[in-house]
């Protein structure tokens, strides 16, 4: 008996590298990586060549140039005299300002209609599947600009509120105006205020942050945290003792008591807008074009959300209810222990991208003319400077970096709630 | 014990009952109402606002609809006739004078008139194209073959020029097929493949041209050129739309094989990409192409604006599909990859003909949003130029006679988009159902 054994391979032969599985995803990926490397290559030599010829050189100089372009809506100071960068930055915060009040009022909107659409009233819920299926199936630019033509063109102009017998009168015990060419409503004042911080010195960045919103904030959190000690002692009582102490009217005071005192101390009021020769003086004015935005950004994804939500509620089965109120849970109880926490699990991460979309659906302000950081960054200064280049990569970066630090987040919550399996 | 017995029970039934019809109020209609609007005080409460809110909205819309201004030739006369009904005001009636002046525009931009029998036959031809694909179990199988030959067909009816420009593009892949047999025998599956690639490649690349304009010079073939710019309207929004729609679905696949692909170079150029693409707004590329693709590409070269934007749309709606259609392959359980490699099948075999089918019925659901989420995306193009409704709209809206109009004609564009998403919508859950198989 013998053994017979393959002769030892000691030579390599080419065709190993396609046909050997060992060497094959090696080649393989060598193969992708020179393609790869040639297409960037050929990107790059094609874009040298045609800026050559075109004489333009990339560079980044034309940022600190003087803009020459106004800004009506804006979060800080900026005149058409400062830079470019500056002006990118007046348009960034912009971007930031609707994404921020557009995820506010699509979340709260969105939850409610959700929450409607499984209504065991029949008609509510037709009403509420009627509006998901309306705004999503038409496109979100239709809304920003037929929502931007109704307030042009139904609300009143700012003259017809003059005179001894006006045309349009202001909502809300005269503090709230709605024109055509936006919304004034009252701001905060602070008659004792602690000043501004200034951030940045004097570069592109510079903003001011309030002292009094800090302060405010402040006291805020503190109270919150105080809250909450207070229910995690009366929960400590209640585990060693079995009876609940009464702690809410503490809880409530700890948190309003300080603030109220804070916002006296302050001398807090609120300064009215009010019409002085042909437009309104005094008070905020949001600009008819981020009402526009904000009001389509939110109906439009607030649809989505409302989907979101449903989906997450009904995807717990009804077990997980039946077993809790087997518990002798009440069902306000099973909503806020059992059937809640499990939905989030589900609906956060969808919401978040949601979120997302909202931020870069809010590039479409160039069609209405708000300044955000496409209309300031990619839309005029692109024309002013021709650096086509330069702008429109410097603007994919920016929402690029926006939307990585979004699901940078989402990432983070994922792991922390996630299941563990097996 | 029996004596007892029989006292206390003074009788026993020994038959049933016959069954008792259930009380009026919880049957019909009345039940049904009791049930679902007005089961307690708050539920009431909110049915009655909710009439009251329908009757508000009726009221206002329903006049407004009906407004006989279908002959006016301006907003003015639209107002003049209203006036003379008695009608003021923003909701005194509809001025559909808009809609019967402009609509044929809405749907066709600036297509010349007497070629609006080619769009409308694209669209025809595009219909009985997609009757195989999507209804695949009541259309005869053979029918694919005419959707492969529509697809070079439409463009064709769409752009114009000579008829040999769509043949010898098609000669291309008859070419690449055949080379793929000849070397496939020859010298195995994966140079078979590489030669195809590269036969077809220099074809179109170099070939092409030449021998199309021969053909051409010999046997003039061929219907009136259109040029892009005079595309426009919803047919523009569906051309763009459709193309983008073809193109994302095969390039997603790739995307999401590449993601989860063992290798981690081709693995981080898939991830790079997706998330680079996922990561900014369709606007900057739609930027990029009607300003910077052609500083991309050699000196020289500019191709169409049409063109440029379909590239960055299917590129942007490759990206999102190739994360649905990753969601569906992480679904599908370990045990169907494990069960397809114990068959013996290789790589490509065992995604064919075991993991596509069922991650692609997966994401079915995910893949029709994203596609109805593109078509929606089209109106982006009027941001950069093109004629789109929305572009139209701007147009008509600046016109004298139109200034000032808003509801109709914005109601009828959106009517239009919403018509055609909301179509998808109910497709996609018809197929869900076709293909559930029961697991769950």
């Amino acid at each position: 008996m013998t053994i017979v054994t393959d002769p030892p391979k000691a030579s390599f032969r080419v065709s190993q590298l396609i046909y050997d599985t060992r060497y094959r995803s090696i080649t393989f990926q060598i193969a992708a990586l020179i393609g790869f490397l040639i297409l960037i290559g050929w990107l790059i030599s094609n874009t040298a060549q045609n800026l050559a010829d075109l004489g333009k050189e990339p560079s980044f100089g034309f940022l600190a140039e003087p803009a020459g372009y106004d800004i009506n809506q804006r979060l800080v100071d900026y005149d058409n005299q400062n830079s470019h960068l500056r002006a990118a930055f007046v348009g960034l915060l912009n971007t930031l300002l609707v994404a921020v009040m557009g995820c506010a009022a699509a979340t709260v909107l969105g939850v409610t209609i959700g929450v409607l659409r499984l209504s065991k009233n029949w008609l509510i819920s037709r009403i509420m599947t009627v509006y998901v299926e309306m705004f999503r199936n038409v496109p979100v630019l239709l809304w920003i600009v037929l929502i931007m033509a109704i307030i042009i063109e139904t609300l009143p102009q700012p003259r017809d509120f003059r005179g001894a017998d006006p045309q349009a009168s202001m909502a809300l015990f005269d503090s709230v105006a709605f024109t055509n060419r936006g919304f004034y409503i009252p701001e905060a004042l602070f008659s004792r205020s602690l000043g501004d911080i200034h951030l940045f010195g004097a570069s592109a960045m510079r903003f001011d942050v309030s002292l009094d919103l800090l302060a405010l904030v402040a006291v805020l959190l503190a109270g919150l945290w105080a809250s909450a000690r207070i229910k995690r002692n009366a929960d400590a009582v209640q585990e060693a003792t079995g009876v609940r102490p009464t702690v809410w009217h503490f809880r409530l005071g700890v948190v309003f008591v300080p603030l109220l005192a804070v916002l006296v101390l302050l001398g807090f009021h609120l300064g009215y807008p009010a019409l002085k020769g042909f437009n309104f003086q005094g008070g905020t004015h949001m600009r008819n074009s981020l009402i526009a935005l904000w009001l389509a950004l939110s109906l439009y994804t607030a649809a989505f959300i409302s989907e979101i939500v449903r989906a997450g509620i009904l995807a717990i089965s009804k077990g997980q209810t039946e077993a809790a109120a087997a518990l002798g849970l009440r069902p306000k109880r099973i909503m806020n222990l059992v059937i809640l926490p499990q939905a989030l699990r589900i609906i956060i991460p969808p919401l978040i991208s949601q979120y997302l979309n909202l931020t870069k659906n809010s590039s479409l302000a160039i069609a209405v003319g708000y300044m955000d950081i496409t209309g300031t960054l990619m839309g005029i200064t692109m024309n002013q400077t021709g650096r086509e280049l330069e702008t429109v990569m410097l603007g994919m970066l920016i929402y690029l970096l926006i939307s990585l630090s979004i699901s940078l987040v989402m990432n983070w919550y994922n792991n922390r709630v996630k299941l563990v399996e097996r | 014990m029996s004596d007892l017995h029989s006292h206390t029970v003074a009788f026993v039934r020994d038959t049933m009952l016959p069954q008792k019809a259930p009380p009026g109020t919880s049957v019909g209609v009345v039940g049904w109402m009791r049930e679902n609007l007005f089961s307690g005080w708050f539920n009431s409460l909110l049915t009655i606002a909710a009439m009251a809110f329908i009757y508000l909205v009726g009221s206002i819309i329903l006049p407004w609809l009906i407004s006989p201004t279908w002959q006016a030739e301006s907003l003015g006369e639209c107002r003049e006739i209203l006036a003379g009904l008695g009608r003021e005001g923003h909701f005194g009636g509809a001025c559909w004078g808009v809609i019967r002046d402009r609509w044929i525009q809405l749907l066709f931009g600036f297509y010349p008139p007497e070629s609006y029998w080619r769009p409308i036959l694209a669209l025809v031809l595009l219909a009985v194209a997609l009757a195989p694909v999507l209804f695949s179990d009541k259309v005869p199988r053979k029918l694919i073959w005419f959707s492969a030959i529509s697809a070079f067909i439409m463009p064709w009816l769409l752009w114009g020029g000579t008829i040999w420009t769509p043949l010898a593009v098609i000669a291309g892949f008859v070419l690449a097929y055949f080379v793929y047999k000849a070397v496939d025998t020859a010298a195995g599956a994966l140079a078979a493949i590489i030669a195809a690639v590269v036969a077809a490649l220099v074809w179109w690349l170099f070939v092409m041209g030449p021998v199309s304009e021969a053909l051409s010079s010999i046997l003039p073939l061929g219907i009136e050129p259109v040029e892009s710019r005079k595309f426009g309207g919803f047919m523009l929004s569906v051309t763009i739309g459709v193309v983008a729609i073809a193109g994302s679905l095969p390039l997603g696949i790739v995307l999401a094989l590449g993601r989860q692909s063992d290798l981690p170079l081709v693995k981080a150029i898939c991830v790079g990409f997706i998330e680079f693409i996922r990561g900014v707004p369709l606007i900057t590329l739609l930027f990029v192409a009607s300003t910077l693709l052609n500083i991309f590409l050699p000196p020289g070269t500019s191709f169409d604006i049409i063109l440029r934007v379909i590239i960055m749309a299917t590129l942007f709606a490759s990206a999102y599909m190739a994360e649905v259609i990753r969601g569906g392959l992480a679904a599908l359980p370990k045990g169907q990859y494990e069960g397809a490699d114990s068959l013996g099948l290789d790589y490509w075999q065992s995604q064919r003909l075991v993991i596509m089918p069922q991650a692609l019925k997966i994401s079915i659901p995910g893949i029709v949003s994203t596609f109805i989420g593109l078509f929606k995306d089209t109106t982006l193009v009027s941001i950069i130029g093109l004629l789109d409704p929305l572009g139209l709209s701007n147009a008509i809206r600046a016109d004298a006679d139109w200034n000032g109009i808003v509801w109709e004609l914005y109601g009828f564009i959106a009517f239009l988009f919403f018509v055609v998403c909301f179509g998808m919508s109910r497709y996609s859950m018809y197929l869900e159902r076709k293909l559930q198989t029961g697991h769950r």
